[in-house]
């Protein structure tokens, strides 16, 4: 029932369903649709980090070096924009690179505090020096991407019509990526170093270095969404990066669930729609904070593979009844 | 320069006392349940609210308004338990994530009954102890300190000497071993989550009228309190309060010489330090992760 010429009709649909979906929307809708498709390779990339089995509390933090980093490249050497968000992401990545040779000797909970410490001395950092990161007031007119033009379509990126397409393509791209780097040699090595570590080590994976590879790929990911967030909103402040959003993306891989790369994609989109439209339309956006911590308390206590699970089991009863009526009714009753 | 000096020492003093009771529930909560309880500031800052609501709006007075924080926030710390930690007995991120959402809860209540706003609380006494012409004590924080002082030896007392202690103890070091020893780990749970609630609810009770009492003032509770403990060892009770008193005089000297800010970035990189050279801090021997 799965034909290749079926896969691509669905990756068709969705395609098109993605580039008609904002002309559905409000203005307001768009720009809600910009962040959504913004968090969602921040929280992917989040994933990716938890493969190798850690925990880390300082990605939100990690996506704030990409944006102050892609921030300052244009503002102090005038860099072109989709340039320095592709330096911004390096960045970040060179930050965990470095936070990696102290973070990586600590394991679980102590990993869990060490990187949330490192993520709060960064920010601290940001709000003490003035230069170059403009203190708690943190950057302001951040160069916005240059208009430009393909064929018959025009650009201009104070639209968030125009931003959400250009996030999605980057967005898009880097979900395959990191779906290839999961399917990978190396990505099997990630399963293997959080399931068996041990075994791994005495097959001869170096362990140490593929938490390290794991969490250095991730951070770039964060930090290029980070710097897609910056160029968008044109001011960065350490505020934005707080442990809140932090929360936030636990909150989102919690209820997705880690088990598959789309799992925390629907957790993010799930809670976004929760947010801007239920909570929104009842004016009861006081109580977000309440609503997710509620959310986040009742998914641990009652649904702790998250919302792919409910997925999974949807395919899996769609594929098997597709089979019982393909091999007739003798497995329909196998008790009888 | 010396009155600078003793000024500084007594406010490291005042730090340390208040930072050892939250520090301490939470080290008590983490060895007993082996969860990290994210929501302790946010306990921390239940009591002040209490002491908001009962003192400064229903102007009763303030030692039973602290008491009362001390019983409420202890329940609060039993509800959590019930909810939360018990159904997730033998999941440590799952309770770590619970918790994370507990806190949210209890934030956004209290911003709904209160307002996101600094609270100002009344002072309960303006007396100061003058010692010297730039060395003044006031009576508050002594009180803080005294009872600070005072809550730590009963724990103590409770935790060597009585039955329950024992058992307290006893599971915190094994808790397998413990329970087949006949000891009830569900009400060992209960026990430690009161516990570590009510020293946090006191905590901010009794330095309510001192600081800003605002929703968020858990935050920063928190992070201190997590560099307490792992300089001082998790699962270690003495090493928290000595660790406590060591950090509040590192802080506080460098607030009063340089700046706030500073101040937390060395307490966080010191605390980074231990975990690269000795994850399990300077005091602690179990090896709990």
């Amino acid at each position: 029932m799965r034909s290749v010429s079926g896969r691509v009709g669905i990756w068709l649909l969705l395609a098109a369903v993605l580039v008609l979906l904002p002309h559905a929307l409000s203005f307001s809708q768009q720009e809600i649709l910009v962040f959504l498709t913004i968090n969602i390779l921040l929280v992917a990339s989040y994933r990716l980090l938890t493969l190798t089995g850690e925990w880390s509390l300082g990605h939100a933090v990690i996506m704030g070096v990409g944006a102050y980093a892609s921030a300052l490249y244009t503002k102090e050497f005038g860099i072109f924009v989709p340039v320095s968000m592709v330096l911004g992401a390096c960045t970040a990545a060179l930050v965990a690179m470095i936070l990696s040779y102290p973070l990586f000797r600590m394991k679980g909970f102590y990993f869990l505090i060490g990187s949330f410490a490192a993520g709060e001395i960064i920010r601290l950092f940001w709000n003490r020096f003035r230069e170059p990161f403009g203190g708690p007031k943190g950057i302001k007119r951040i160069d916005p991407m240059p208009d430009f033009d393909i064929l018959v379509w025009q650009f201009d990126f104070f639209e968030p019509v125009s931003y959400y397409y250009f996030s999605a393509v980057v967005v898009g791209a880097s979900l395959w990526l990191m779906w290839r780097i999961e399917r990978s040699p190396v990505g099997l090595t990630f399963h293997a170093v959080h399931w068996q570590d041990k075994l791994a080590e005495a097959t001869g994976v170096n362990v140490r270095a593929y938490r390290t590879l794991a969490f250095v790929v991730a951070s770039g990911f964060a930090g290029l969404s980070g710097a897609l967030l910056a160029h968008y909103i044109g001011a960065v402040n350490p505020n934005i990066f707080d442990l809140e959003l932090m929360v936030f993306v636990l909150t989102w891989t919690i209820i997705g669930g880690t088990a598959t790369i789309y799992g925390p994609v629907i957790g993010c989109i799930a809670l976004t729609i929760v947010n801007e439209i239920v909570l929104r339309e009842f004016g009861l956006e006081q109580m977000r904070p309440f609503v997710y911590g509620l959310l986040m308390i009742v998914s641990v206590l009652f649904l702790p593979k998250g919302l792919e699970s409910l997925v999974q089991k949807g395919l899996a009863r769609i594929a098997s009844s597709g089979l019982d009526r393909d091999m007739g009714r003798e497995r329909e009753t196998p008790g009888s | 320069m010396v009155e600078l000096l003793a000024q500084t020492g007594l406010n490291a003093i005042y730090a340390a006392a208040y930072m050892s009771l939250i520090a301490v529930g939470l080290v008590l909560v983490f060895g007993v349940l082996g969860v990290i309880n994210f929501a302790h500031g946010e306990l921390f800052m239940i009591g002040a609210y209490v002491v908001v609501a009962i003192y400064a709006d229903f102007q009763m007075p303030y030692v039973l308004a602290a008491a009362a924080a001390l019983v409420f926030v202890g329940a609060v710390g039993i509800l959590m338990e019930r909810t939360m930690f018990g159904p997730l007995r033998d999941n440590p991120l799952g309770g770590l994530v619970a918790s994370i959402g507990f806190l949210l809860i209890l934030q956004a209540l209290v911003s709904v009954q209160f307002g996101v706003r600094m609270e100002h609380v009344p002072p309960v006494t303006q007396d100061v102890i003058v010692i010297s012409e730039k060395v003044r004590l006031p009576v508050q924080r002594l009180a803080v300190i005294i009872a600070s002082i005072v809550f730590l030896s009963l724990l103590w007392i409770f935790l060597r000497k009585s039955k329950f202690g024992w058992a307290l103890r006893a599971s915190a070091q094994d808790r397998e071993a413990a329970s087949l020893q006949g000891i009830s780990i569900t009400r060992i749970s209960i026990i430690a989550m009161f516990i570590g609630g009510a020293l946090a609810g006191i905590a901010g009770a009794l330095t309510a009228p001192l600081i800003s009492v605002n929703p968020h003032m858990g935050h920063s509770v928190i992070v201190a309190a997590f560099i307490v403990i792992i300089v001082g060892g998790v699962g270690s009770l003495e090493g928290a309060v000595v660790a406590s008193i060591a950090y509040a005089f590192v802080h506080t000297i460098i607030t009063t010489f340089w700046d706030g800010v500073i101040a937390d970035i060395v307490g966080l990189a010191l605390m980074l330090a231990v975990l690269i050279i000795k994850p399990t801090g300077l005091f602690g021997t179990a090896d709990r992760a």
